[in-house]
């Protein structure tokens, strides 16, 4: 972990437990809560306020406990397309996560579960990842697209588990470790993946490519 | 005898009647007057005046009108014994106190069926009855004593004519004699009438104290499907805010734990197996809310529901979701319900390699149909799932159908009528 200029975030969420054990956490890696809110409105009005490098926030809050805190996301997205957000929800619901992705051609999003939360260093990645441009899916998210689209069909075993991970926005190298495979290896079935969807390969770009196959899984 | 004897009653009832309801009817009276006197010149003022006062005898007949015809009702069907069978009343007996009683009357048919005979008996049945009885019954008895009068010295004049002496009134005597003869028939065709208009105004039918009741069992039903709604909302809600939330924030404090202690040693192990473990309760608390009440269902309704029920199904489903607005919340949450019920079945019995689901508005119905390729042969006997899936659709006052051969194709429609309930406001 090195260290970089402390990150600005504004929080949005209702649960004050969560919440403020979140922002302890964010503490312990550098990153700096310039706001913690717990409606919608709030969010909207805090992020004008503190211009932060980054929004996380619930999806269910007050008034309405219906998708609050993921509209005020799309809706920030509009204001600012660059803002990065990252969007925390209990339910792998991909319908949210489309319509996130939406927006600004899916650049600087993230859609995690909660729980993910837990494995502090994954999660704190994640967070500067998005705040750099890029998208983070959850996987279990990836896995719902995965299961909708009938090419995939064609994909080994292996190649989904690569392709779940490199949809997640992870690099060669950190899908080698995770799976235990040479980084070479990889690289090969990045490569065949690639050209079974028919999707442009070769990209070094790691956000373009989790941008391409996002693309394609949406349909 | 008994028909006279009725029609007397008419009469008088009528009177009474009359006294009751006058009142109501100031405000017309005075707005003759003000129309005879104003003839041509009226000024603004008093056109408003003219223009409420119809309203203000309208307003109070309507109000007050019932609490006289229920009383005056009462009366009539007792007296109408006289000329023919009972006539039972249409009304309920509301349980409770004075409001209900008022609530209760003012809401029955009967009662304003009551309301109307009320105006016939002041208007027609009365004035008729009193016609039937002066002129048969009251004349012919004058015609009848005509010589005795004339000799007591009155005078007795029909339009022009004038009876001048006793030989000319014994003349009358048969005139009267024939009218008083005549006139229990005439009281009697009065009467009838009377009667018949009191049967078809002052009864009730018991069936409809039947319906009433069966429209309220209906109701209460419904108002009792929307409130366990509300309440599976609540739970979810509650399991969602509380739950939920300290289960992960139990997890991310053991992540946290973990990062404090060196890796790889003992203390980091059993943090990371209790690290999983909350994790997979928090993925079967993720179960178990949507099993009770899927938060996409509460927040986007069945159009955003269906499509990520149909996505978590680990076969392939054609969903087709035709709707165009939101039904009520119980009926969105039958017929999610339903369609998760059939997909399990699917999924659990058929071996079927598609299936399809719609969703569509017929007329006031929401329409759920799920068809799948499989063996068929599904049996409502066999298993409680098709069976509580059909009791829950019921309870809305819905159907459900189900065609399985074995061999299949199995098809399951339920229909659920958006009516009924009323919708509960999302909390």
């Amino acid at each position: 972990m090195h260290r970089r200029s402390p990150l600005r975030v504004v929080l949005a969420e209702d649960g004050v437990l969560f919440r403020e054990g979140l922002r302890s956490l964010l503490e312990r890696f550098d990153i700096v809560t310039v706001a913690a809110v717990s409606d919608a409105e709030t969010l909207v009005e805090a992020v004008a306020e503190h211009g932060p490098d980054l929004v996380i926030t619930d999806v269910r809050m007050p008034p309405g406990f219906g998708n609050e805190g993921l509209r005020a996301a799309v809706e920030l997205r509009t204001k600012h397309p660059a803002l990065p957000i990252v969007v925390l929800s209990h339910f792998v619901e991909t319908r949210y996560v489309d319509k996130l992705l939406d927006s600004n051609e899916g650049r600087a999003v993230g859609y995690l579960l909660k729980e993910r939360v837990a494995e502090v260093e994954n999660f704190v990645a994640s967070l500067r990842q998005v705040s750099e441009g890029g998208a983070v899916i959850d996987p279990s998210v990836i896995r719902r697209l995965v299961q909708r689209r009938d090419p995939l069909d064609q994909l080994t075993r292996r190649e989904r588990e690569v392709l779940i991970l490199m949809a997640e926005g992870h690099s060669n190298a950190r899908i080698a470790r995770e799976l235990t495979v040479s980084e070479a290896a990889v690289g090969k079935h990045t490569a065949s993946i690639m050209a079974k969807l028919g999707l442009a390969h070769g990209d070094a770009d790691i956000n373009r490519r989790v941008k391409a196959v996002l693309a394609f899984l949406r349909g | 005898m008994r028909s006279l004897g009725a029609v007397l009653g008419a009469v008088l009832v009528g009177g009474v009647s009359h006294l009751l309801i006058g009142p109501m009817l100031i405000p017309v009276i005075i707005l003759v007057e003000i129309l005879v006197e104003a003839r041509q010149d009226v000024n603004e003022a008093e056109l408003w005046i003219v223009v409420l006062l119809p309203f203000l005898s309208l307003g109070m007949l309507l109000l007050l009108g019932p609490l006289v015809a229920l009383p005056v009702a009462a009366v009539e069907r007792w007296r109408l014994r006289l000329v023919h069978p009972p006539v039972r009343s249409g009304h309920r007996t509301p349980r409770g106190g004075v409001r209900r009683w008022l609530r209760t009357r003012y809401s029955e048919a009967a009662t304003w069926r009551e309301f109307a005979y009320l105006l016939l008996l002041c208007l027609v049945i009365a004035p008729l009855s009193a016609l039937v009885l002066i002129g048969f019954a009251g004349y012919g008895l004058v015609l009848l004593g005509a010589p005795l009068l004339v000799a007591a010295g009155e005078q007795l004049v029909f339009n022009q004519f004038r009876v001048s002496g006793v030989g000319a009134a014994f003349a009358l005597v048969p005139v009267g004699a024939a009218l008083l003869v005549v006139s229990p028939y005439a009281a009697a065709v009065t009467a009838h009438l009377n009667a018949v208009l009191g049967r078809i105004l002052l009864g009730g039918e018991p069936s409809e104290a039947l319906r009433s009741e069966l429209v309220e069992v209906k109701r209460s039903r419904a108002r009792l499907v929307d409130s366990f709604e509300a309440e599976r909302r609540r739970i979810e809600r509650d399991l969602h805010d509380d739950t939920q939330q300290r289960l992960v924030t139990l997890a991310m404090k053991l992540g946290l734990a973990r990062m404090d202690s060196p890796a790889g040693s003992p203390v980091e192990r059993s943090l990371a197996d209790a690290q999983e473990q909350v994790k997979e309760i928090i993925s079967s608390m993720r179960e178990i809310i949507q099993g009770i009440h899927p938060p996409l269902l509460t927040d986007e309704g069945l159009v955003a529901a269906l499509p990520e029920l149909a996505e978590r199904c680990a076969f392939p489903v054609d969903l087709t979701v035709d709707l165009t607005e939101r039904s009520p919340a119980h009926v969105e949450g039958v017929v999610y319900f339903a369609a998760a019920e059939a997909l399990g079945n699917v999924a659990k019995h058929s071996e079927a390699h598609r299936t399809a689901v719609t969703v569509e508005r017929a007329g006031e119905d929401v329409v759920l149909e799920v068809t799948d390729d499989g063996r068929g042969g599904a049996d409502p006997e066999r298993g409680t799932g098709l069976t509580g899936l059909a009791d829950r659709v019921a309870v809305l006052g819905g159907r459900t159908l189900l065609s399985s051969p074995v061999g299949g194709p199995t098809r399951i429609r339920v229909e659920v009528p958006c009516t009924g309930a009323p919708r509960s406001a999302s909390s």
